[in-house]
């Protein structure tokens, strides 16, 4: 990549095609490798699924490439701007162009879900008036499909999907770019999580965003992702749409989609599709 | 191109003026403009986005609200505009982000109230909790076989072993202070061999014991109720339960017992160690060599006054446990509470033991012990 390409302005939006571009990345806790010569490139506006057995490194991606996690060697760049070699400080121009929703929600537990919406806007933008503010606050709890009377509700009153939901407000706050989702239909119940799918299906859609999307669910994976990347031997094995993985033959991805519950959920879209 | 988002009126004929909305109208630029757009009240017609050169949701937000509020028409809308605009105006919505608070007359009350209730309800809970314990430990003693000598050991070094090294450095520093404090005070009648006899008395009935019970009530009572509480949260507690394990026979009883325990030990320990740290500040400041303020100790300091530490220890080391265990089993709901209980598990195992001492001083005076 071109890293002589200016940073972007206060007020620029993204033009490049890559949003997120990995590079030679390896990842090491101790003597246990997790990552070694990772390559990963997002395209801009699309639903990148990240797939992978447990313990294969997805998350520690994600932390990666939001630089919450050092990786021992390779480089990262984040709209045109490396993550790796920047100070933690000269991220903040980048951190407030991506939304990030952890697993479980990571919601603070002592605001409640609007002022938790308020949290990154007053951070980012404290020259907007309280009244704009709450005003932000409330229409992004709107948007990720909560019920009205949620705002003023601490995260401990929500069941576990409102909480997600939540989460996805408070990753929305700042109008980002670029949003990361860590399992967002875990432990949801299947309308739940197919209701999920379709909020960010939907927010993708609307709002024009790249979404990096770490999940398990082969529902997910078959109804909303443009793209799905392959985590297997410590890198990415494989990216593209599901019939160009399966074209590939690695046993693991065989496995995966073709296994009874890949099959089921493969059965599952056609029969969607094929009703409209 | 102009940084930060404008707009400007342009009055027409028809009387409703229009309103060029220009630059880009995006969360990072909208700050400024808006508390402007907020006063505006001219009569307009017509929002016109033509010249919007970037937009998102907060600029969406802000032209369509101007729209609701002016009765205005929104015009020029590009194609992402317009979406955005759609979605927008599905979520509109004025519910408060604050939590409800009572007004500030009724929160007194209530609160007051609430405080009353629950402490009714804490008495009857710990009621219950000292019968399953004595429910459980009479279960334990008709079927020995059950008891779990593997979990005592592991809390008697937890509690006692590994306590050793802190407590021994406390009660040192301990005897060196009331030693040097005291000699400075008694010089002044010239009587400062009289500090013999306060290190000694002073640790053996008091503060050897009460220092090792606060000491115990930070380091073992906070770790029970932290521990007990987290496997009520994970549900290990219930776990148990099914498998048919009392969790009071289980958990609570081995932690009472090396509590109980361990308190005379390290009690006693704690009151050796002080006397030897004041006959060090002895030797050193008041010439008075350390194995006589030893021996000396032994002439000036009544049996009697070890008994007392020797029966406060275990008393506190029951006190201790039970209020770590007994907020641990408390614990419901989420990882705050494990937090709460357990500083109320400190809070109130330190207060009991302060209180329960004092009536021991009363006592001990009164049987002629003094």
């Amino acid at each position: 990549m071109d890293s002589e390409r200016p940073a972007l302005g206060r007020h620029e939006r993204f033009r490049g095609d890559y949003p997120v571009v990995v590079e030679g990345l390896q990842n090491k806790f101790g003597k246990q490798v997790v990552h070694d010569n990772l390559d990963l490139t997002v395209r801009r506006r699309e639903i990148l699924g990240v797939v992978g057995g447990s313990g294969t490194g997805k998350s520690v991606l994600m932390r990666s490439i939001i630089g919450l996690q050092q990786p021992t060697e390779g480089n990262i760049e984040v709209f045109g701007r490396s993550i790796t070699e920047a100070e933690p400080d000269e991220n903040i121009g980048v951190r407030n162009r991506w939304g990030v929703l952890f697993q479980g929600g990571a919601l603070f537990s002592t605001l409640t879900v609007g002022e938790n919406v308020e949290v990154p806007l007053r951070q980012f933008y404290p020259e907007i008036s309280p009244a704009l503010r709450r005003e932000i606050a409330r229409y992004k709890v709107m948007l990720s499909g909560l019920p009205e009377e949620a705002a003023n509700k601490f995260p401990s009153e929500l069941s576990g999907g409102m909480r997600k939901r939540a989460g996805l407000a408070r990753a929305l706050a700042l109008d980002p770019e670029l949003l990361f989702l860590d399992e967002p239909t875990a432990g949801l119940d299947p309308i739940g999580a197919d209701k999920f799918d379709r909020l960010t299906k939907e927010l993708q859609d609307t709002l024009g965003l790249t979404v990096f999307l770490i999940t398990h669910d082969l529902d997910t994976l078959y109804a909303i992702c443009d793209r799905v990347a392959v985590l297997a031997d410590k890198r990415v094995i494989a990216v593209g749409t599901i019939p160009e993985l399966l074209e590939t033959g690695h046993p693991w991805i065989e496995e995966y989609f073709n296994g009874p519950r890949g099959r089921a959920a493969q059965g599952t879209q056609t029969r969607a599709e094929s009703k409209g | 191109m102009s940084e930060g988002a404008q707009f400007e009126l342009e009055s027409s004929e028809s009387g409703a003026a229009r309103l060029v909305l220009s630059g880009p109208y995006l969360v990072s630029t909208v700050g400024g403009i808006d508390t402007e757009l907020r006063k505006l009240d001219h009569e307009v017609g017509e929002i016109d986005l033509s010249q919007v050169s970037e937009i998102d949701t907060a600029g969406a937000w802000i032209a369509c609200r101007l729209a609701t509020r002016l009765n205005a028409e929104i015009t020029g809308a590009n194609e992402r505009a317009s979406r955005l605009l759609k979605a927008i105006e599905g979520a509109n919505s004025d519910a408060p982000l604050a939590a409800p608070r009572l007004p500030l007359r009724l929160r007194v009350p209530v609160e007051v109230g609430a405080k009353v209730y629950s402490a009714r309800r804490g008495i009857f809970s710990v009621i219950a909790f000292l019968g399953q314990i004595v429910v459980a430990a009479g279960a334990l003693i008709r079927h020995p076989g059950r008891f779990r000598p593997k979990a005592l050991v592991h809390q008697l070094e937890l509690v006692g072993v590994n306590a050793l090294m802190i407590i021994g450095l406390m009660s040192f520093l301990i005897g060196i202070v009331i030693a040097q404090q005291g000699a400075v005070q008694l010089q002044q009648f010239g009587a400062e061999t009289l500090t013999v006899n306060l290190v000694g008395r002073i640790t053996l009935r008091e503060l050897g014991v009460l220092m090792t019970a606060i000491m115990v009530a930070g380091r073992s009572g906070s770790a029970f109720a932290a521990q007990i509480g987290t496997m009520k949260l994970t549900e290990e507690i219930d776990a148990m339960r099914t498998i048919g394990i009392n969790p009071i026979e289980a958990l609570v009883i081995p932690r009472i017992l090396a509590c109980t325990f361990m308190m005379v030990l390290l009690g006693f320990y704690a009151s050796v160690v002080a006397i030897i740290g004041g006959a060090v500040v002895g030797d050193l400041m008041l010439g008075i060599p350390f194995w006589t303020f030893l021996a000396r100790i032994q002439e000036v300091v009544p049996p009697h006054d070890m008994w007392v530490g020797l029966i406060k220890a275990p008393v506190f080391g029951l006190i201790v446990a039970l209020a770590g265990c007994y907020h641990g089993m408390q614990v419901s709901g989420n990882s705050e509470e494990v937090g709460r209980r357990t500083t109320m598990a400190v809070v109130s195992a330190i207060f009991a033991v302060i209180v329960i001492d004092a009536f021991f001083a009363v006592f001990f005076t009164e049987i002629g012990w003094g």
